[in-house]
């Protein structure tokens, strides 16, 4: 197919060609083309279905503000829905695609929803669907979502990649037209660190669009001669396809590259896109504007868009909707567009000028004091309608009608911090108000400067300012002649009359919507915006809002400084989640830990379950286990048997060093900790100031000034935190110094009768870890296999004869190879966390499930543990009433009274006879576990009084399946209860 | 956000968990007359000022300082950061 609307000129690389296709049908255009610009020359001006009434739309401008030409690009897994055709850079064999039709683009049956408009105004989700409730979800919704929509994933996983970056500069400067390149060129050949970024993929802003000469050059060869000085200067960096998306606290700004968008993949290993935080000292903004529309009946036709969008695509893109012309202007601006496209060869039908005094601009008519009223050619305008100054209507041919109602500067990151726009009466436009985020300043058009040469001087002015708060001296460059025509415009927002006037067309509002809105009652311009939609998806009405909220202004006989002003947030075009998520995707959206010996538990086949970040071993199935129970009960009995052994590198170790580490220590534990001799463990309950248990754990005393601290799995960290409050901030002048050592040292458990004989193969001779000379409770510094520096600590979890023993984490896959060996005279199992948990309930030892965040030391049987004589966190406020009630819960053990019966965790305790509500609730379950010892559930949970209610029958009853059991109220030791088994 | 650590200069806010209001230091005497209320309030009670807020971070993937910062609640200006630990002795803070 050829290029039939591809005139001469422009910026594209003809020598280039590149092959594309579009809904199917292939094409053909140049480097430097976006999708827009290429479809647009090869007559293609219907591109998209609108939101809500499908209508045919195309594209209203040539940038990312573009509300209508959205589409799919790529297929597959990298299929990309909602992009806009303006920006998307044309590459070889681009595939794209149409979206919100059905069946095709040209025959949608879905717009039979804007025949029915009438019931589709304003808010008609809220009128039209409010009954019967039982609908919403089933019905409406899924039939809404489906009609109204915009493209679709591909449900599949982004096969690329995605990174984030971190930059620093003296002097951002967002934009790179005539404002951002003059600040560049003042700012960088003062020796400042600047970066300078551009949304475009080439830099230069309008002076690519426009015929304007800058001296004696063209407007882009001027921009290109400055780029490549700016090049060439190593303290500047210039950033093109990134647009700025944010401006955050304190100077730092969000940046989204795009760095293989324009390419069909990105090369092996590098990303696709990097979301950048840039920490900028200073920052100007040189955003530009954004032409804004006039809203008459049927002004949404393929064919129609903005003035300034019709001659940049004529200017920097040789290519035309048409060649037919008409303009509609309230300003100057529109002649300029007349002028460019009667230069390249269109012919100009009418200039329709809503002012009373249009400048005789060109050789074509020019209708002073006319509007244009309606449009024709619903799949692409063939005519419009004028009404002449002295009421006569006449219908213009032509395919092509480009509108301007004046330009927005483009002010959004100057609200990103609260910042307030201001009206400016003489632009009839929004500019940045006085509040600004701290260290930007604003030049250029987005400034409300709309002519070149005060884009020029403004932009060299804001970098010898920037510079200077900074105490550089700089010099504004030597700036070319420039185009210097002030701003003449008329504000004119809409054309009155019958029918449909879209203001803002990717959320299909009209002007009627928003006198609609007004009869209603809205007032203010946020509610105006919710109710409406007024401003929302993709284009955040960049096109539209300001243009609303003059409409609603109009209707409620206001001013629009007195109607309201809209701001902004980020992001400033929409940013991929996969840039948000950068390298944290897949396996590295959740990184894992690994113990030394984990390589070791995978060669067992170990299952294993993530504890925290931690990969722990569940259990070790053996061959013929088909159930996991077999496997957790079988490494139970032989451990109680003879011994297992159990990684336990996972718990927190915490290194306390200091002449007060004794003092710390009671104070951050509920019991005592002075006394504890050296060479000896005791077990410690840590309280939150609320007095609720925090975290548990053994603390072992290795010299006089030198603890171990053990946490929970779980709480390693946030106690390892709170330790840190409590040394800074609580006892500042207390000797005692922190240190994780986690990760510093593997741990195992070594549990059962023959615990001891086990060990004393490993342990070196010299070592003495008889009973006498290393009872319960002790510890201390040995040497293992043969030289080896190992702690040794004779705790117990598990009830039975127990040690656990520490080496340097690097030893620790070597250990538990070795461990294994010498266990196999005595059949030692590895038991996983199951076992590890079936083992501490039948023990009665609280774990994560009791230290749930609501308990005290009184509920976990540990009330007597508290000590009254010292200051310790949690202490005072442990005593409160409410806490030491009569029938405050207690831990107490559960067994099933039919031995049989099934236990689930946590079920609620209801006397027999009473009606199973909350207001008879008496205790619930934490934990429950098979016990194989005594062939039966048995559970641990908090029942109010329970300790002097051993031996009576409950309800353990769980109302989310439906199920109860009688149970036994029990002491929670169900193995040992003396403890005799931990002392032999 | 960047918070002006006192000995290793600006460092970026996600380096840092956030606790509270700095009054977490104030922790109140045991034996004081009225303990049990005195906790009560120092746990419990909190202004919530629109402005100035002296308020506690952890540079918990840095150094471990605890540090008291000053910030704005209305514009998230910083105006300095101190060690904690300094700024308990100075609240009369010791063992």
């Amino acid at each position: 197919m050829t290029q039939m609307n591809r005139i001469s000129g422009g910026l594209i690389d003809r020598s280039k060609t590149v092959n594309f296709s579009f809904d199917g049908a292939r094409y053909q255009g140049h480097a430097g083309d976006t999708l827009a610009s290429a479809l647009l020359a090869n007559g293609v001006r219907l591109m998209g279905r609108s939101f809500k009434y499908h209508r045919p739309r195309g594209p209203i401008s040539a940038g990312s503000e573009e509300p209508n030409a959205l589409v799919e690009l790529r297929g597959g897994a990298r299929r990309e829905p909602n992009t806009r055709a303006t920006v998307a850079e044309l590459f070889e064999g681009l595939d794209a695609t149409s979206q919100n039709r059905w069946p095709s683009l040209g025959f949608d049956l879905l717009a039979v929803n804007d025949m029915l408009s009438p019931f589709f105004a304003a808010g008609f989700y809220y009128k039209t669907f409010m009954w019967p409730k039982a609908f919403w979800e089933k019905l409406y919704e899924p039939i809404i979502r489906r009609a109204a929509g915009l493209g679709s994933l591909s449900g599949e996983v982004d096969p690329d990649l995605y990174d984030k970056g971190f930059r620093h500069c003296d002097l951002l400067i967002i934009g790179a037209g005539p404002a951002g390149l003059a600040a560049a060129l003042t700012a960088g050949r003062a020796g400042a660190d600047v970066i300078l970024a551009d949304e475009d993929f080439r830099m230069g802003g309008r002076l690519l669009a426009e015929t304007f000469s800058l001296g004696d050059a063209g407007g882009s060869d001027w921009a290109d001669g400055v780029l490549a000085e700016l090049a060439s200067l190593p303290n500047v960096r210039l950033m093109t396809r990134t647009t700025v998306l944010g401006a955050f606290d304190h100077g730092i700004y969000g940046a989204l590259e795009r760095n293989a968008d324009h390419l069909p993949v990105a090369p092996a290993g590098k990303p696709r896109q990097t979301l950048w935080r840039i920490y900028a000292r200073r920052a100007l903004l040189c955003a530009g504007a954004t032409e804004r529309p006039i809203a008459f009946r049927n002004n949404d036709r393929p064919g129609i868009m903005m003035a300034g969008a019709l001659r940049a695509y004529a200017n920097r893109w040789a290519a035309v909707p048409g060649r037919e012309a008409v303009i509609f202007t309230n300003n100057d601006d529109g002649h300029r567009t007349a002028q460019d496209l009667a230069a390249a060869g269109l012919r100009i039908a009418a200039v329709v000028d809503s002012r009373k005094e249009a400048p005789r601009s060109g050789d074509y008519p020019i209708h002073a004091g006319a509007v244009v009223i309606d449009a024709v050619g619903r799949k692409g305008l063939h005519s419009v309608d004028v009404r002449r100054s002295n009421g006569e209507v006449s219908r213009i041919p032509c395919t092509t009608l480009g509108v301007s109602g004046g330009w927005n500067p483009n002010v959004h990151l100057t609200c990103h911090q609260r910042g307030r726009p201001e009206w400016d009466a003489g632009l009839a436009a929004f500019v940045p108000g006085g509040v600004l985020p701290p260290g930007m300043t604003v030049a250029g058009a987005a400034q409300g400067i709309l002519s070149t040469a005060g884009a020029l001087a403004s932009g060299a002015a804001g970098a010898v300012a920037a510079l200077d708060a900074l105490g550089r001296k700089a010099k504004p460059a030597d700036l070319p002649r420039a185009e210097d025509a002030p701003v003449s415009l008329t504000p004119l927002w809409h054309v009155p009359g019958k029918g449909r006037a879209w203001i803002d067309p990717q959320n299909d509002v009209t002007v009627k919507d928003v006198k609609l809105a007004h009869k209603e009652g809205y007032v203010s311009v946020e509610h105006l915006k919710r109710y409406t939609t007024l401003g929302m998806a993709t284009d955040q009405g960049k096109t539209a809002n300001v243009t609303g909220l003059a409409v609603m202004a109009q209707v409620s006989g206001k001013s629009i400084p007195e109607t309201g002003t809209t701001i902004f947030r980020p992001p400033y075009t929409p940013v991929p989640i996969a840039a948000f998520a950068g390298r944290s995707a897949g396996k590295d959206f959740r990184p894992v830990r690994l113990t030394p010996s984990h390589k070791w538990a995978a060669e067992q086949g170990a299952v294993f379950v993530e504890v925290g970040m931690w990969l722990r071993a569940q259990w070790f199935p053996r061959p013929g286990e088909t159930h996991w129970r077999q496997s957790v009960d079988r490494e139970v009995l032989a451990t109680r048997k003879s011994v297992g052994i159990c990684d336990v590198t996972t718990l927190g170790k915490i290194d306390v060093q200091g002449t007060d580490a004794a003092e710390f220590l009671n104070r951050v534990y509920v019991n005592a900790f002075g006394k504890l001799a050296v060479g000896k463990v005791r077990y410690g309950l840590m309280l939150r100031e609320d007095g609720m248990a925090m975290d548990d754990g053994t603390t072992a005393r290795l010299a006089e000034d030198h603890f171990v601290m053990t946490t929970t799995t779980a709480n390693a960290v946030g106690v390892f935190r709170h330790l840190e409050f409590c040394r800074q901030c609580l006892w500042p002048d207390m000797d005692v110094q922190l240190i994780s050592t986690t990760e510093a040292w593997a741990q195992y458990s070594v549990a059962g009768p023959n615990a001891r004989k086990l060990l004393q193969k490993i342990v070196d001779p010299g070592h003495d870890i008889s009973n006498e000379a290393f009872p319960y409770m002790a510890c201390g510094d040995i040497t293992v296999c043969g030289g080896l520096r190992a702690r040794l600590f004779r705790i117990s979890f598990s009830g039975e004869l127990a040690y656990e023993i520490a080496v340097p984490t690097r030893y620790g896959d070597g250990l538990i190879r070795a461990m294994v060996k010498a266990g196999q005279e005595f059949d030692a199992v590895v038991y996983g966390t199951e076992a590890l948990g079936v083992m501490r309930i039948e023990k009665g030892h609280p774990a994560g499930n009791e230290l749930n965040g609501t308990t005290t030391a009184l509920n976990l049987g540990m009330g007597g543990m508290v000590s009254k004589k010292k200051d310790c966190i949690g202490n005072t406020l442990s005593e409160r009433e409410g806490l030491n009630r009569d029938d405050a819960l207690n831990l107490v053990g559960f067994r099933p009274v039919q031995a049989g019966d099934p236990l689930a965790a946590g079920s609620h305790f209801i006397r027999k006879g009473a009606e199973a509500v909350a207001a008879n609730d008496e205790g619930y379950l934490t934990s429950v576990a098979y016990s194989p010892h005594l062939q039966s559930m048995i559970g641990l949970g908090f029942l109010a009084a329970g300790k002097s209610r051993l031996g009576e029958v409950l309800r353990a009853v769980n109302p989310v399946e439906g199920a109860e059991t009688l149970v036994e109220v029990v002491s929670p030791h169900f193995v040992d209860p003396e403890g005799e088994r931990l002392r032999v | 956000m960047l918070i002006p650590h006192p000995l290793l200069g600006p460092r970026d806010a996600q380096e840092f968990t956030y606790l509270g209001d700095a009054s977490l230091i104030d922790r109140p005497d045991w034996q004081g007359e009225d303990a049990a209320a005195a906790f009560h309030d120092y746990l419990y009670q909190r202004d919530n000022p629109a402005g100035l807020h002296r308020e506690l971070w952890f540079h918990e993937q840095g150094d471990r300082s605890w540090l008291v910062v000053t910030r704005n609640t209305l514009t998230h200006e910083i105006m300095g950061a101190e060690l904690a630990r300094d700024v308990a002795r100075a609240r009369g803070r010791g063992k």
